[in-house]
């Protein structure tokens, strides 16, 4: 009886763990978990989930750490047998308003006041069209490496690009970037796969420009990401257990493993 | 000084140096402790184990130890003092104008000495600036953007303010002006490392340099599109090139970035001492070359010619320092005593 109790109970778990490997770091594109925020996730015999979570720095920026903090929230609330979910931000400048702002439910302008002008929308798209690009550009780089023609390239549309014979690096390359497609919207006429920051089309005799131009996203994102995991690692004793159960480590696009 | 195998000299001027306090005394809140102890993580995180310092060290060093650790046992020549206040966070602040001065004192042929200002002070900062510039002459000022004052967390450079700032500063002799982002502005819900801002001044005041430090870092991306665009915006390569040791990859990424869009004429080399110590850094970029799959990609190489410039080149250009006469200036003082085997080195 108890056993099945607490394999459901790690079930559980598993499942929250599961929905906080979907968010991401704005600014590095990768999962919380796999960056190795995330220090504690547990669901207690009320089904109410306790998560904590850490950030490199004391002064990691405000509005990413609420957007982080809301968005596991938001994911581990979809789970339909979770009944409340706390986020508790540890080791920060604002650690005390982010947390009594998530525990009241209210939104980012809500818990900073006059500090804020707006919400995160802004700011969201932003991030979220770095991540565009970056995937983008990750996974064109990628088809032409592989042979395919630029012309073609930028003719294809997303049904066919789901369609083509892809190698597993492409697949998941891919599998990325369809993830971020929607953020940019077409043109009306126009259901290509590969559109720029605009949803115009892009052109075969410019595209390899096009790809060189946005590698600077990809390079920033790379350096940033190798910051902060050692910033992490410096401020905080990494030996100590942490429960990134199923987390596996993202495969950032890009730079070559050789120089992690 | 810098000598190559084959004897070539290069002349290094540090672009980015602090003789800071940040010691627990001087600490007036939790602030003041994570903020040298964030300091501290950037330097443990990306210094070789042997050139790690204690925390204790690293909060407060004395002048002797910054001296021989830029000139005798480092290549520096000579080194830019960047102030930085955080008046809210140290009561005698962090790294004052004043303590860099009493440097600078010691070592007059060694230290370019910037002031600071911040638009927040209103009529009277710009009457400390006033002051400032009649007493130090300074060609430089520092500006941190995310300086905590009261209840401000910071401010952008199109504000209003920081305007008038930058034309009295022009006005008092200033020609460069070196941008720090950090991450607090109001209003938070912003990216306070949007770069933005500083494009707009550029513009704005085309006879004023602007060195942004750490490269945009975190915005590099931005910072590069910017940069390209204005004539007067340069990098500074302090956090950058600490990776050279623990991450080469990234670092061959971001110089080649850099070569590629904004060209060897606007990059400045920064220990950003104390966070890191000349030798290592420097020994490292003399050896580095950029990896030739990287170089095919962007066609950027990392020359002799262009280590030169990045070194001390580009800098003394921007702070008018003639090469030639500052070695004898420093010669005169004994500046090169240690050197001298070296110097009279067999054939």
């Amino acid at each position: 009886m108890s056993s099945m109790r607490d394999s459901s109970a790690a079930d559980r778990k598993a499942e929250v763990w599961r929905r906080l490997e979907t968010v991401t770091d704005p600014e590095l594109d990768e999962p919380v978990t796999a960056l190795e925020f995330v220090t504690r996730a547990d669901v207690d015999a009320n089904n109410c989930v306790h998560i904590e979570f850490r950030l490199p720095t004391y002064w990691c920026a405000a509005n990413f750490s609420f957007l982080m903090a809301d968005d596991m929230r938001s994911a581990v609330k979809e789970l339909p047998w979770v009944a409340e979910v706390s986020v508790m931000l540890g080791e920060h400048m604002y650690a005390d308003k982010i947390n009594a702002g998530l525990a009241r439910g209210l939104n980012f302008q809500e818990t900073f006041g006059a500090e804020a002008d707006g919400d995160l929308d802004e700011l969201r798209r932003t991030f979220l069209l770095k991540a565009f690009q970056r995937r983008q550009t990750a996974l064109l780089a990628h088809l032409v490496e592989t042979g395919r023609d630029a012309a073609r390239l930028v003719e294809m549309t997303l049904d066919e690009l789901a369609d083509l014979e892809v190698d597993e690096a492409g697949s998941r390359l891919r599998t990325r970037y369809l993830e971020r497609r929607s953020i940019v919207s077409d043109s009306p006429t126009s259901s290509r796969a590969f559109v720029d920051a605009d949803g115009d089309p892009l052109q075969a005799e410019t595209l390899s420009t096009y790809v060189r131009t946005l590698r600077r996203v990809d390079v920033n994102a790379e350096f940033n990401s190798a910051l902060c995991r050692g910033l992490l690692h410096a401020r905080f004793d990494m030996d100590t257990p942490l429960s990134t159960k199923g987390g596996r480590r993202s495969e950032p696009s890009g730079i070559s493993a050789q120089d992690m | 000084m810098y000598r190559t195998a084959n004897g070539e000299e290069i002349f290094v001027i540090d672009g980015h140096t602090h003789f800071w306090d940040g010691s627990p005394a001087n600490q007036k809140n939790v602030h003041g402790k994570q903020f040298i102890e964030c300091f501290y993580a950037y330097h443990s995180n990306l210094s070789p184990p042997s050139e790690k310092w204690t925390l204790d060290k690293f909060s407060k060093y004395d002048a002797k130890t910054m001296h021989d650790d830029l000139f005798v046992h480092g290549y520096d020549d000579m080194a830019i003092l960047q102030p930085t206040y955080l008046g809210d966070f140290y009561k005698n602040g962090f790294n004052t104008t004043e303590r860099n001065a009493a440097m600078k004192k010691s070592h007059p042929e060694r230290f370019i000495l910037n002031s600071a200002f911040d638009p927040r002070d209103g009529a009277k900062g710009l009457e400390a600036l006033h002051e400032n510039c009649e007493k130090y002459h300074p060609k430089g000022v520092k500006l941190y953007t995310a300086e905590w004052k009261g209840d401000s967390k910071g401010y952008k450079l199109t504000d209003k303010e920081s305007y008038k700032f930058l034309e009295a500063a022009q006005k008092y002799g200033i020609k460069n002006v070196h941008v720090h982002k950090g991450p607090t502005i109001i209003p938070l819900n912003r990216d306070a490392f949007d770069v933005a801002d500083i494009d707009d001044v550029a513009t704005s005041f085309q006879d004023l340099n602007f060195i942004v430090e750490h490269c945009g870092l975190p915005r590099l991306d931005d910072f590069c599109w910017i940069a390209t665009q204005e004539t007067n915006v340069y990098g500074g390569l302090a956090v950058a090139l600490p990776f050279i040791h623990t991450r080469p990859g990234y670092f061959a990424h971001v110089i080649s970035e850099l070569l590629f869009w904004i060209g060897p004429d606007k990059i400045l080399y920064g220990s950003d001492y104390g966070i890191w110590t000349p030798k290592w850094l420097i020994d490292k970029f003399m050896a580095f070359e950029i990896p030739e799959d990287v170089t095919k990609e962007t066609g950027s190489v990392l020359t002799l010619e262009t280590k030169k410039k990045i070194l001390g080149l580009n800098a003394a250009r921007l702070y008018g320092i003639d090469i030639e006469a500052q070695k004898k200036k420093i010669e005169a003082a004994g500046g090169y005593a240690h050197l001298a085997e070296s110097v009279h080195a067999p054939e």
